[in-house]
């Protein structure tokens, strides 16, 4: 009985460390690359280690301007629209936490229903309706539809942690005539951090790896946004500077990955706060 | 209840949630029920609106393309969603093990989902690259080839490249939402389980499956629609290519607007994909629920 749980034991392990090569290989192999010199990737070289490790590419990526230009985009539009995704909805989620329950159905309804239209549908009215605004080409018209894209979950997310807050907390700042917009930012958003937190995170997140908008939306080279910049270096023009490619990949990688670190644990737990109060 | 106020409702309640409301109104509601309309008209970028019925449909049943897509798209979607939730399933059962060095491997296995997208496909048309990539150098020194292969531009190989790639990229999100589901299994159904002398798969078979299988429904739809709505990785991987044998509806239908400028016909796609969604999730939750009350 014992020898077999160890035997059970050590094959579990097993098939976790190969999951995780599996999943975690080609990001190592990338940044692997990313430190090679460019005759050492031609040589095929099946070596994780670089022979002579140099930071060539990452300066080359540095020297780019349009790759510069386009990570300060995309902070620009991730900042913006999370911003605003969240400040819009700290109220609504007050509302759907705290009275009746007909606009919560639509609102998760409207999540649900996000997840099942192909976004080639609300693309293309989108597109007509921004370039009458004269907002296509625009980062403020991506930043717009970053804000709307994003809304119905941040809200969601937001709701489930205004429910786990006692009501007496604010018939206590009633008494002392606080507005309703008042109690909502002055007393409740500071109880609210944590969920404020994870909804930035998400946000943000979501907005630094969206493609498909960013792709149709955007027109001029110096307003692109750094995923489009990278998904052009793959084309044609990009064909023979692997190295380089690589390098931005991992730069473009890192601030998802760190916050995806953090976001995950409030994530799940969002995501149950909000389902176990329903 | 304690949790409602006191205060009157509705109004109030209104105009808190117009400022979110609003905007999503406009630029989300609005715009799809329009794209849902174009897809009964002919346009076209830069001339008029015309309704034209079904014309957009009867002009799919005869197209070519058309079908090839949904055929890519359909082999694409399920191989990628059972693939990601076997896998994932797996990838929970071992996690939800008391062992050592559990919570390094659950941060571990989320790299691919916490990179975005376009990453994800220029990693892997790195390890597919037939000059520097990963996989053909491995499989040249290990003797199993003997030329390497181009594996994104090869008719033979490109689909199951693509479909790796794919699977690898969502198997994490199948993971996470099963293992939660796993932890919500009360420990006791086990214990009583145990002293009836259940082994493992019996176990396995008469409490671990039914119990998730909730949670189970809910990561088989939402990854069925995420997968059938794919656009970005295989955006990256081959654009649609070669000869268009990954070219997944939304890659066909992004094609139809804005390269060809047919917006009506590529509304008109967008379309069936909702419907064709609907109908396969509709009849997979009727069994389902089926099963479960059974």
């Amino acid at each position: 009985m014992k020898g077999g749980r160890i035997v059970s034991g050590v094959a579990a392990h097993c098939a976790l460390i190969g999951f995780m090569l599996f999943l975690v290989f080609p990001l190592v192999w990338m940044m692997s690359t990313s430190l090679k010199s460019t005759p050492e990737i031609y040589s095929g070289s099946a070596s994780l280690v670089p022979d002579a490790p140099s930071l060539v590419h990452y300066r080359t990526v540095f020297a780019e301007q349009k790759i510069l230009s386009s990570m300060a985009n995309s902070f620009y539009v991730g900042i913006f629209s999370t911003a605003l995704a969240v400040l819009i909805a700290l109220p609504g989620a007050y509302a759907l936490a705290r009275y009746s329950t007909r606009w919560n159905n639509v609102v998760l309804g409207w999540i649900l229903g996000t997840q099942i239209f192909p976004a080639i549908l609300v693309l293309i009215p989108l597109y007509l309706l921004l370039r009458m605004l004269f907002l296509t080409d625009s980062l403020v018209g991506l930043t717009l539809v970053y804000v709307v894209w994003d809304l119905p979950f941040v809200l969601w997310m937001l709701h489930g942690y205004v429910r786990t807050i006692p009501v007496e907390i604010e018939e206590a700042a009633e008494i002392d005539g606080a507005s309703r917009l008042q109690l909502i930012f002055r007393v409740l958003a500071p109880l609210l951090l944590p969920a404020i937190g994870a909804s930035v995170l998400f946000a943000f997140v979501s907005a630094w790896n969206e493609f498909f908008f960013a792709l149709v939306l955007l027109k001029s080279p110096d307003l692109m946004t750094l995923q489009v910049e990278l998904a052009r270096f793959t084309g044609m023009e990009g064909q023979a500077r692997t190295g380089p490619l690589a390098a931005a990949s991992v730069l473009a990688t890192v601030p998802s990955v760190m916050l995806f670190g953090v976001l995950q644990k409030w994530f799940s737990s969002g995501l149950i706060a909000g389902a176990v109060k329903n | 209840m304690s949790e409602t106020l006191h205060t009157p409702r509705g109004r109030g309640q209104l105009k808190l949630l117009l400022p979110a409301l609003l905007p999503v109104l406009l630029l989300s509601v609005i715009p799809l029920l329009r794209g849902v309309y174009l897809g009964f008209t002919d346009y076209s970028l830069g001339s008029p609106i015309r309704f034209n019925g079904l014309a957009n449909y009867a002009r799919m049943l005869k197209d070519f393309y058309f079908w090839k897509s949904f055929e890519v798209g359909f082999i694409w979607t399920i191989v990628v969603t059972a693939a990601q939730v076997i896998l994932g399933l797996c990838l929970a059962l071992l996690l939800n093990r008391k062992m050592r060095f559990v919570s390094l491997y659950s941060t571990l296995m989320l790299v691919p989902w916490a990179m975005p997208p376009i990453i994800r496909g220029i990693v892997w048309r790195q390890v597919y690259d037939p000059d520097t990539g990963i996989l053909n150098t491995i499989l040249l020194r290990l003797g199993l080839l003997h030329e390497s292969i181009n594996w994104l531009s090869s008719f033979e190989y490109v689909i199951p490249a693509v479909i790796v790639a794919g699977v690898w990229g969502e198997i994490p999100k199948a993971a996470v939402f099963l293992l939660a589901g796993l932890k919500a299994i009360p420990e006791d159904l086990y214990e009583a389980a145990r002293i009836d002398g259940a082994g493992t798969w019996r176990e396995f078979r008469s409490i671990t499956l039914p119990m998730l299988a909730p949670v189970m429904a809910a990561v088989v739809s939402l990854s069925f629609m995420w997968n059938f709505n794919t656009f970005g990785i295989v955006w990256i991987l081959t654009q649609g290519g070669p000869g268009g044998l990954t070219r997944l509806p939304m890659l066909a239908a992004y094609e139809e607007a804005f390269r060809y400028g047919y917006v009506g016909y590529a509304a008109a796609i967008g379309n069936v994909m909702v419907v064709v969604i609907s109908i396969v999730l509709f009849a997979y939750l009727r069994v389902q629920l089926k099963e479960s009350r059974s």
